[in-house]
């Protein structure tokens, strides 16, 4: 019995989330495979997904009843993720926050490990109204705090969205700045003055 | 070796449209390469058209002149008409091109 | 009329004219746009590109001491009217399905004896890839204002297809990006540039059928190769390797959602 038991224990083990899933042999994962090469700092690793972005990659999945509920899993792992501010400070400098979210740079192949990340924010969002050059794939930030006030709650959700976005939209398009280390704590508290800084020209 | 220029013209009620597309890099000199070194002026400066032989367009490019640059001129001419078109860049480097009028 | 009234009209009116004029400030940025688009279009660079690639195409070249001119691009050799058209597709020579840009290594190789892989290590816009991109320029003249018409029917061309679309919506990397997170609906706009949607028609047209291009911001022209290897970079990917399976299978996927629509290359964009 015991034997069996521990037999059980490490199959459920190797199937397990924790210890990842293997990659079946298909001809798209061969070609995935085949197909890119490392370059600068972009490793061939990250061709290799983890539970999240594969849950995404299956649009169809993700919106049936059975991926709803996947969702909310994977949602509540992405939240387990986020630390809280070391120093317990949420808001930083909005002056920096703001060159970080005009800054595009970081975490390409032509980008050194030393480069400097931006949040490259105006890619995909109107922050402050005087710049017209921005995007709409995310909501607007115009008015981020003077629009919902800045009590704790606030804070927090903004620190945990733009820490890990998938903690509240599992297939988020933004990305997790905290997570996959794209910004650091002072520019992420940089970020946070520059939407919930009542003196931020975001909350004129 | 520099490379050939497109040229168009045509004639419509003795006027003579000229469209000239050149390949040139045009460096104005104010660029920096990867390492932060500025890359040496590079640019088409002298310009000199002339149709049936004589002389219908002449122009001093300056490092403000785009890359690949277009230009575009009328002058009154005839179908027929013979142009040659040459440019002299600042490391006295040469193109001649010809193109009849349609 | 009421002082007040007359006041709360005027203010009412301030207000619209803001809402109208800063919604029209954008539009009116697009419009600006699209009119340097059209006074740019006058000399596209891209035509002396393409009288090298006319050049290039009936030189002699490579250890073979050869030319390009019996070059089979899927409509016979030499053939280059319209062949960009229907690219890619499957070739029974090679056994499968391959773009334009893979197929010309392929003549490359097999008609001049220069080595495929000394293209694919090239740097963009350099040395061999240099020369390829004015013969690209070349062909896709040839398939200006043709309809796009790329096949499925052959059971490889089909497999690239659907692979074509997993690898659209393909997850990774520290951004979380797919193409599907910038391409994959309609509207979207990075900054001021304004993104196709590539799942549906009039988006695969629009991207596929103004690719290649000149660049005028940057001098370059741009091969579709080009543009699928900046967009890894964008997405943060590791770097695709050039004529690989990943880039014919997208390639694929966006020409045959783009099937029918009008081919406008070789295109300018800013």
């Amino acid at each position: 019995m015991k034997f069996f038991l521990s037999i059980l224990l490490a199959f459920a083990w190797f199937a397990s989330p924790v210890y990842g899933q293997q990659k079946p042999d298909t001809p798209f994962n061969r070609m995935m495979k085949d197909s890119f090469r490392s370059q600068g700092i972009a490793g061939l690793d990250r061709i290799v997904q983890d539970a999240t972005q594969r849950f995404c990659s299956n649009p169809q999945f993700a919106a049936s009843p059975a991926g709803l509920k996947k969702a909310e899993e994977l949602q509540k792992l992405n939240m387990e993720t986020i630390a809280q501010p070391s120093d317990g400070q949420y808001l930083g400098d909005w002056k920096s926050g703001e060159a970080i979210a005009q800054s595009g740079r970081g975490d390409t192949w032509s980008d050194s490990a030393s480069t400097t990340n931006g949040g490259g924010c105006y890619n995909c969002h109107q922050i402050n109204q005087k710049e017209i050059a921005y995007g709409n794939i995310g909501p607007s930030l115009w008015n981020y705090g003077k629009n919902r006030g800045y009590s704790q709650e606030v804070i927090t959700y903004t620190w945990n969205r733009i820490s890990n976005s998938k903690a509240y939209n599992a297939c988020s398009n933004m990305p997790r700045f905290a997570h996959f280390k794209i910004l650091d704590q002072k520019q992420i508290q940089d970020v946070m003055a520059l939407l919930l800084d009542p003196a931020s020209p975001v909350n004129q | 070796m520099s490379d050939p220029m497109r040229i168009r013209a045509t004639e419509k009620d003795g006027v003579v449209d000229v469209k000239i597309l050149m390949k040139h890099d045009m460096e104005s000199g104010q660029r920096k390469d990867a390492s932060g070194k500025l890359i040496p002026a590079w640019f088409i400066n002298m310009l000199n058209v002339k149709a049936q032989g004589k002389d219908v367009f002449n122009a001093e490019f300056g490092p403000g002149v785009s890359k690949d640059p277009f230009l575009n001129f009328k002058y009154k001419g005839s179908k027929g008409d013979k142009l040659v078109v040459n440019w002299i860049d600042t490391k006295g480097d040469k193109r001649t091109d010809e193109a009849t009028v349609s | 009329m009421s002082k007040l009234l007359m006041k709360r009209i005027q203010w009412i009116s301030v207000l619209a004219l803001m809402c109208w004029s800063l919604q029209s400030f954008s539009q009116s940025t697009a419009d600006d746009i699209a009119k340097y688009r059209e006074m740019i279009a006058d000399g596209n660079p891209s035509e002396l590109y393409e009288m090298a690639g006319e050049a290039l195409w009936k030189k002699s070249a490579g250890p073979k001491n050869a030319s390009l001119e019996k070059c089979n691009l899927g409509l016979g050799p030499g053939v280059v009217d319209g062949a960009a058209a229907q690219l890619p597709r499957y070739f029974k020579d090679t056994n499968r399905v391959q773009d334009l840009e893979s197929r010309l290594m392929t003549c490359m190789e097999t008609l001049q004896g220069i080595s495929a892989q000394s293209i694919i290590d090239a740097k963009f816009g350099e040395g061999p890839k240099k020369d390829m991109d004015a013969i690209v320029a070349y062909v896709v003249t040839h398939s200006k204002g043709k309809k796009v018409q790329v096949s499925t029917a052959h059971p490889q061309e089909k497999a690239m297809y659907e692979m074509g679309k997993q690898a659209f919506y393909y997850e990774a990397g520290p951004f979380d990006f797919s193409c599907a997170s910038c391409h994959g609906s309609n509207g979207k706009r990075i900054r001021l540039q304004d993104l196709p949607n590539l799942t549906t028609h009039e988006g695969a047209i629009a991207g596929w059928g103004s690719w290649p291009a000149y660049r005028v911001s940057s001098g370059q022209f741009w091969t579709m190769q080009q543009r699928l290897n900046d967009c890894f970079r964008q997405q943060r990917f590791p770097f695709p390797i050039y004529g690989s399976d990943v880039t014919i299978a997208l390639s694929m996927y966006m020409a045959k959602n783009a099937n029918g629509g009008m081919i406008q290359t070789p295109g300018l964009k800013r």
